[in-house]
């Protein structure tokens, strides 16, 4: 094996080429195919900036108006693109400002690498301009990070980067560059990286958990899958639903493994959670089996764990180790990548249907339509709601547009009302629950999926926590539409202040600037909407628009989204009011 | 569950930053180590961290999963006392006229099985390896005369099971990047 390997070497040995490492950062990128990146320059990055300058007609750099905006449309990009995202900036403030959108693509298993400069080697330690330790900071919330010190180190290391931050469970990547590596020439030569050797990218699948699996799923008399974002990361949507018409069994799914499966299909009966739906909520505590897919029994899906599913047998196809057993315990774990896994069960499952059992689903449906959704979609009140949004929303769009919220109420009534037909078309920000996520999120977004309509539906607080990147899609002109549900609350927040708090609402009342105004000042075409017979055309002149355009949407002040699990209530103590 | 000693260890490629990765599991859970040595390993350029802990099984469990995550981790394992081979290892230095001034500090000495590590005019060093008991035994024997300084290192073991590590790298199948 090892005077195979050399022999391949010596034979693709490629001519090195004489350049500063600064020049290498862009050589590199274009190796692994990228052509766009996000970023915001400053002192200790400028070599690499200069160097774009040069590679500008390869390789287009999207200047965003702060370097968080920069992560999250790297995200949106990566979401909606599979690719890895990729983001810049300087040493300092500029790398402080990547916190956010690290962490966020952290817990939602975003691919993305993210390039600081450094202040030089020989400062380092010494609290020097600009200078912070982005390594200690972005350690807990990185799948990898590393510093550069030598221009030599840099095609390896950003080799690395790339292939760790899009195998096995992806994740973002931080790699940080002292200026005097940007400065300093190496002989440049880029092999992609295969394999690192302390890292399994995928566990190997057990057989006998496949056959474990189908005994139990084969046995099963009430049935439930969930699935999660593993499925679209692993691309397997495919897979995913020749296992369910196959197996007849009934799908529910996570907040971001929503669009993995058409929300039209049959046999996809809800979203599990904190506000999703009645039954597949309620019918968690009494399946017999729980079939957990490419997700990771979060707080906000489980509901107080020891009283979540205790009936059921869990089979959790997953990919990453440290996920099996740690908030759910499971009768069997099949381990590797879902596309592989679900494929590999098929053939072991018996065809069936559960009728009597899918009924049971839609009689919860019928409560659930009775006491929330009518209300929400067809409001009798004089205020509009952001319900009704949403499906003015899908009548223009069929189903058919990629769809951004932000974090909140909107993002709740987003996911559970927005119909998708095709997958890669849900991106929000889930695990860290980050506001201000969406503006920047829908302008990568838009910028991964071209073709696509994007509609970043955003709430009056958390378009105000990135509202300057109305600057970037301004100066790009990418055309994405922004719906802010605009109710003058902080409204999640304000909920649980009506439902636990006694009604104290402290600090949630806002008093928002002319949104209209705002758009006009960065040129992007506006309409504010506070009456219902305007909405729909509104929504169609959106659509209709081929550049950028804002609609501001007066809705209901006071609203509540429902179903709710208060925090730590079992999933099966779902309020409807 | 109650809550036990357990000996973790890791086996790390040699990595600036390592040592904040792991200890950042244990600071996100909120536990408090009770001690993390960090050393060569039996292998060519594969460190090893020992971390004693006091947790339950199931919450070792899940912190060797988030250890193993880390990409620069070979392989982590958690061990309870009675399946390690551990020890400890103290120095006590201690003022040299206290052996003239109190005989009875002779016979502490002698009967400690202490190694005598260097003695001067003004002061001599005892070194004491053993388990943490026998290490405190002896301390609370020679604080009453006086401890001029006193330093106690993280425990080290081997387990009494293989670790596998060289056939564990095999199976990663790439070279080390």
């Amino acid at each position: 094996m090892e005077t195979q390997t050399q022999t391949v070497k010596k034979e693709t040995k490629v001519p090195t080429e004489k350049m500063t490492g600064a020049e290498a950062v862009i050589r590199c990128l274009l190796a692994e195919g990228v052509d766009l990146i996000y970023g915001y320059p400053g002192g200790a990055i400028m070599p690499v900036y200069d160097e774009l300058y040069k590679y500008q007609d390869q390789l287009h750099h999207v200047l965003t108006r702060h370097e968080q905006g920069a992560t999250h449309a790297a995200q949106g990009y990566a979401r909606t693109s599979g690719r890895v995202g990729v983001a810049i900036a300087t040493s300092g403030p500029g790398a402080t400002n990547f916190v956010t959108g690290i962490a966020d693509a952290q817990i939602d298993s975003t691919p993305m690498v993210c390039i600081t400069g450094q202040v030089g080697s020989h400062l380092l330690g010494s609290d020097a301009f600009q200078e912070t330790d982005i390594i200690g900071i972005s350690t807990p919330i990185t799948k990898w990070n590393h510093q550069v010190t030598k221009a030599e180190d840099i095609p390896t290391v950003l080799a690395k980067a790339f292939y760790i931050a899009r195998s096995g469970r992806p994740g973002p990547v931080l790699i940080d560059i002292t200026k005097d590596a940007q400065f300093d020439e190496l002989d440049f030569v880029y092999e992609k990286c295969k394999g690192v050797r302390s890292y399994q990218a995928i566990p190997d699948t057990d057989p006998k958990s496949l056959e474990d699996a189908a005994k139990l799923i084969n046995g099963a008399k009430k049935p439930m899958i969930i699935f999660g974002q593993g499925v679209i990361l692993g691309e397997a949507e495919e897979e995913l639903k020749n296992f369910i018409e196959k197996t007849g069994i009934p799908a529910t799914w996570t907040i971001l493994g929503l669009s993995a499966l058409p929300t039209s299909h049959p046999l996809n009966v809800g979203m599990v959670g904190m506000h999703g739906n009645y039954g597949p909520n309620k019918l968690t505590n009494e399946c017999d089996v729980l079939l957990a897919i490419g997700m990771r029994f979060d707080d906000r899906v489980t509901g107080k764990l020891e009283t979540y599913a205790k009936q059921a047998k869990v089979v959790h196809f997953e990919i990453d180790p440290a996920e099996v057993d740690k908030n759910v315990k499971v009768e069997v774990a099949v381990m590797g990548d879902v596309k592989n896994t679900l494929a590999k069960i098929l053939p072991l499952v018996k065809s069936g249907t559960y009728d009597s059992w899918l009924q049971e689903f839609k009689d919860y449906d019928a409560i659930e339509y009775d006491k929330v959704i009518k209300k929400e979609l067809f409001p009798s009140k004089e205020k509009l709601s952001m319900g009704e949004v949403l499906r003015g929303i899908n009548l223009e769009t069929k189903g058919d547009a990629v769809i951004v919220s932000d974090v909140g109420q909107h993002q709740m009534i987003a996911c559970r009302y927005a119909e998708f037909t095709k997958t890669k078309s849900n991106v929000t920000s889930g695990g860290l629950g980050t506001m201000g996520f969406a503006l920047p999120a829908a302008i990568g977004a838009k910028m991964g999926a071209p073709d696509r309509e994007v509609i970043a539906i955003i709430g009056d607080g958390g378009y105000q926590m990135t509202i300057q990147e109305l600057g970037t899609i301004f100066q790009t002109k990418v055309p994405v539409k922004i719906v802010v549900l605009n109710n003058d609350f902080l409204g999640m927040v304000r909920q649980w202040q009506q439902l636990f708090f006694d009604k104290r609402y402290a600090s949630t009342e806002l008093v928002n600037p002319d949104f209209i105004k705002i758009a006009e000042g960065y040129h992007i075409k506006s309409k504010r909407v506070t009456e219902r017979e305007n909405l729909q055309d509104a929504i169609a002149e959106m659509i209709a628009c081929e550049g950028p355009y804002f609609l501001e949407v007066c809705v209901e002040k006071e609203n509540n989204v429902f179903p709710m699990i208060p925090t730590g209530a079992s999933v099966s103590d779902i309020r409807l009011e | 569950m109650e809550k036990e000693n357990f000996t973790i260890s890791v086996y790390t490629e040699n990595n600036i930053g390592l040592l904040n990765r792991i200890s950042a599991i244990f600071l996100k859970r909120h536990i408090n180590l009770d001690s993390m040595t960090a050393s060569a390993s039996e292998i060519k350029d594969v460190f090893r961290f020992t971390i004693v802990v006091k947790v339950t099984e199931e919450q070792v469990k899940k912190i060797i999963g988030q250890i193993e995550k880390q990409i620069e981790v070979i392989k982590a394992f958690y061990h309870k006392d009675e399946e390690t081979i551990y020890q400890e290892t103290a120095l006590f230095k201690v003022a040299s006229k206290l052996l003239f001034e109190d005989r009875q500090i002779q016979n502490v000495i002698k009967n400690s099985n202490a190694n005598i590590v260097t003695v001067t005019p003004e002061f001599f060093v005892l070194e004491k390896t053993g388990r943490r008991r026998e290490v405190e035994a002896l301390y609370r024997k020679l604080e009453p005369f006086g401890l001029m300084q006193f330093v106690r290192s993280g425990r080290i073991a081997v387990t009494k099971d293989k670790m596998h590590i060289s056939k564990i790298l095999e199976n990663f199948g790439s070279e080390a990047v």
